[in-house]
């Protein structure tokens, strides 16, 4: 891993900091709410899981006096922002009907998959508030345990509806609320792992690890790179056995197994918010090429092939691969490699190496390019410029009027 | 004109400056080798001693890169650095963004290392080195928009020194909706120039065009021999070719100045 310095800084401007967030406006600002109100609440979140643990009740207040009671305040007011954010986000995808939510790779699971977090955002953050607002009702009625802590400056207004209940029932709400909303957390955690919402714990490894080179600089296929040394090399032996190493003598990438580890954190760490797609000039003008598709094409091809491992011990082949089965031809050549995907996404995926990667294997396994790039690759061969023109002319510009 | 090569020069004993790498466009593409002749009159204005390679300079291997073909552009790059290298090139400049990226980027790795600088940057040093200066008046008050190639822009992270060049003719430099890190690709990078686009319901060109359009330029700006082709063939599309020209900053300059 070269330049540590570099990438912690660049995890901690885009994924902490949420640098590209926020080149949309509306969007990121919401996000930013969501995601600081992720960071403090889970400050509350420690509390809840001590008192839980040893059977206390705010066992922080006594601690920190009057900032508890700033910190409370904090939370509730974020957790409101935080409903009133997702409440836009909702609407923004299912009323607003935002072209970027309704791509077709969006329809079935990642739809749902969408709304569900918005749902469980919302039943979170109204179980936090419920549970304040009995709780500041018990506390008022001087129920026994429920010490004296805390400001409410957002709950107390939910109390009302509480107001003509038994000191005995409140206690009741309170305890089914906290204990819906701890197993709330606890299942929301799990659920990531089947969600896009992982975003949330990959986003930083994944900016920790995104390329620091200017983004014109593709990578030199280093197995090319072995092949034309030893074409250029004058001393090597044409009839010796080519070496059995350990690297792969294929070209480019066909599957999900021929991409590289970042390339696969990536399709991971997508959260489908189609920022690229929605800059991507293919997608704009028609194509087929959509930038998320890809992500979320290796993925699931990810996903498919780590089943299969699981079922057989190691990979047996299924007759399928990323390409064709998932990418057509058609979406990797309607790419012109000009980086507004990469630019575009918030934190530091890549979509066009993974497309690269597999025009090399169209192109060096198959020989399947579309014919006119076939005609600029054999003119550049005979004549060292894409177009049938003699080189010996190269010059002849500077004569010309 | 007189280009002279770098073969000629060093025969002569000498060293220039800087050699212009003309790329394939600016040599054969008839609309491109215009922007060649314009940079060389400013070079020549400058008093910078440069060369070219002529014959000897042959695809970077860019557009075999981008579309796959990675053992082509590596056998053009091997070919081109040892070109380069038995001349001991420092300093490079290029009128493309395409040969500028491959050049910069990814010849290091394979034995090329070079300065290399896009022709609106060498533009920039010498006007700051004071080797020639922008006087004339000739576009004042033209309203120019400037269109982002993708590949100096995104790729390279130089947005600011065509824009200064812009401002430097007086005239008045109007953005698209789509600029600088959101600039809209003009449809040719990615080997796109060289095939025909896949099935969609417009063209990228045309896009970028209707965006170029909105902002009622009476020139276009590129900055890239491709991009200029594209947005050429969008504004003849859109039947305004009569009132809008399409010129690459090296040509506004040679004309501003009566080169």
């Amino acid at each position: 891993m070269d330049r540590p310095k570099k990438r912690w800084l660049n995890m901690l401007r885009v994924a902490f900091g949420q640098s590209k967030m926020v080149s949309r406006p509306v969007s990121g600002t919401l996000h930013l709410i969501v995601y600081i109100g992720f960071i403090i609440i889970n400050i509350e979140l420690l509390e809840i899981v001590l008192d839980g643990l040893l059977g206390t009740h705010r066992i922080l207040a006594p601690y920190l006096g009057s900032f508890y009671s700033f910190l409370i305040a904090s939370f509730e007011v974020l957790a409101a922002l935080v409903i009133i954010s997702v409440i836009l986000f909702w609407t923004r995808r299912n009323l607003l009907k935002i072209n970027r939510f309704w791509n077709s790779e969006m329809k079935g699971w990642p739809k749902k998959d969408a709304d569900f977090i918005l749902y469980f955002e919302i039943i979170l953050m109204s179980l936090f508030l419920l549970m304040n607002a009995t709780d500041f009702l018990l506390q008022n009625s001087e129920a026994p345990n429920y010490v004296k802590a805390g400001f409410f400056p957002v709950s107390q207004f939910i109390t009302p509806f509480f107001t003509s209940f038994s000191i005995q029932t409140l206690i009741l709400f309170e305890r089914t609320f906290w204990w819906l909303h701890i197993s709330g957390i606890l299942i929301f955690l799990n659920y990531l792992y089947y969600s896009k919402h992982l975003h949330i714990l990959l986003a930083f490894p994944n900016t920790f690890f995104a390329n620091l080179d200017p983004k014109g600089k593709f990578v030199n296929n280093k197995t090319v790179k072995k092949e034309v040394k030893r074409m250029l090399d004058p001393n090597i032996d044409p009839y010796a056995s080519l070496e059995s190493g350990s690297e792969s003598s294929k070209f480019g990438a066909s599957d999900v197994l021929d991409l590289n580890w970042v390339q696969l954190m990536n399709s991971y760490t997508c959260t489908e918010c189609g920022r690229c797609t929605s800059e991507c000039p293919a997608n704009q003008t028609g194509k087929l090429l959509s930038p998320r598709k890809i992500m979320m094409d290796t993925r699931d091809r990810l996903e498919e092939v780590g089943a299969n491992i699981t079922l057989n011990g190691s990979f047996k082949d299924d007759g399928k691969q990323l390409l064709n089965n998932y990418i057509s031809q058609e979406e990797l050549w309607a790419c012109t490699s000009c980086n507004a995907c990469v630019e575009a996404c918030p934190v530091g995926i890549d979509p066009l190496s993974i497309i690269m990667d597999m025009r090399q294997y169209l192109v060096m396994e198959q020989s399947s390019a579309p014919g006119d790039l076939n005609n600029m690759m054999s003119n550049i061969e005979n004549n060292g410029a894409p177009w049938p023109f003699n080189n010996q002319d190269r010059l002849l510009w500077a004569n010309d009027n | 004109m007189h280009v002279p090569t770098l073969a000629e020069i060093t025969a002569e004993g000498k060293k220039p400056e800087v050699l212009f790498w003309v790329g394939c466009a600016g040599s054969f593409d008839d609309r491109a080798k215009k922007i060649s002749k314009s940079f060389v009159k400013i070079l020549q204005k400058a008093s910078i001693s440069f060369a070219v390679l002529g014959t000897e300079e042959s695809c970077t291997g860019d557009p075999a890169k981008r579309a796959g073909n990675e053992f082509l552009f590596q056998m053009q790059a091997m070919a081109n650095i040892e070109v380069l290298n038995s001349y001991s090139v420092t300093k490079i400049v290029t009128t493309c963004p395409h040969c500028f990226n491959t050049l910069k980027n990814e010849y290091p790795d394979l034995g090329g290392k070079y300065e290399v600088v896009h022709h609106t940057q060498l533009i920039n040093d010498l006007l700051k080195e004071g080797r020639f200066s922008i006087s004339g008046s000739y576009y004042k008050g033209k309203r120019i928009t400037y269109h982002d190639p993708c590949y100096l822009g995104r790729a390279n992270q130089v947005y600011e020194a065509p824009r200064k060049l812009i401002k430097k003719l007086d005239a008045e430099l109007l953005e698209m909706k789509n600029c600088k890190e959101k600039g809209l690709c003009c449809g040719a990078g990615g080997a796109q120039m060289f095939k025909e686009p896949e099935k969609g319901n417009k063209d990228v060109n045309i896009e970028r065009t209707e965006q170029a359009l909105k902002t009622n330029p009476d020139i276009i700006a590129a900055a890239c021999p491709f991009c200029n082709t594209m947005m050429s063939d969008g504004v003849k599309n859109k039947e305004m070719d009569e009132n809008i020209e399409v010129k690459d900053i090296a040509e506004l300059i040679a004309s501003a100045e009566g080169m």
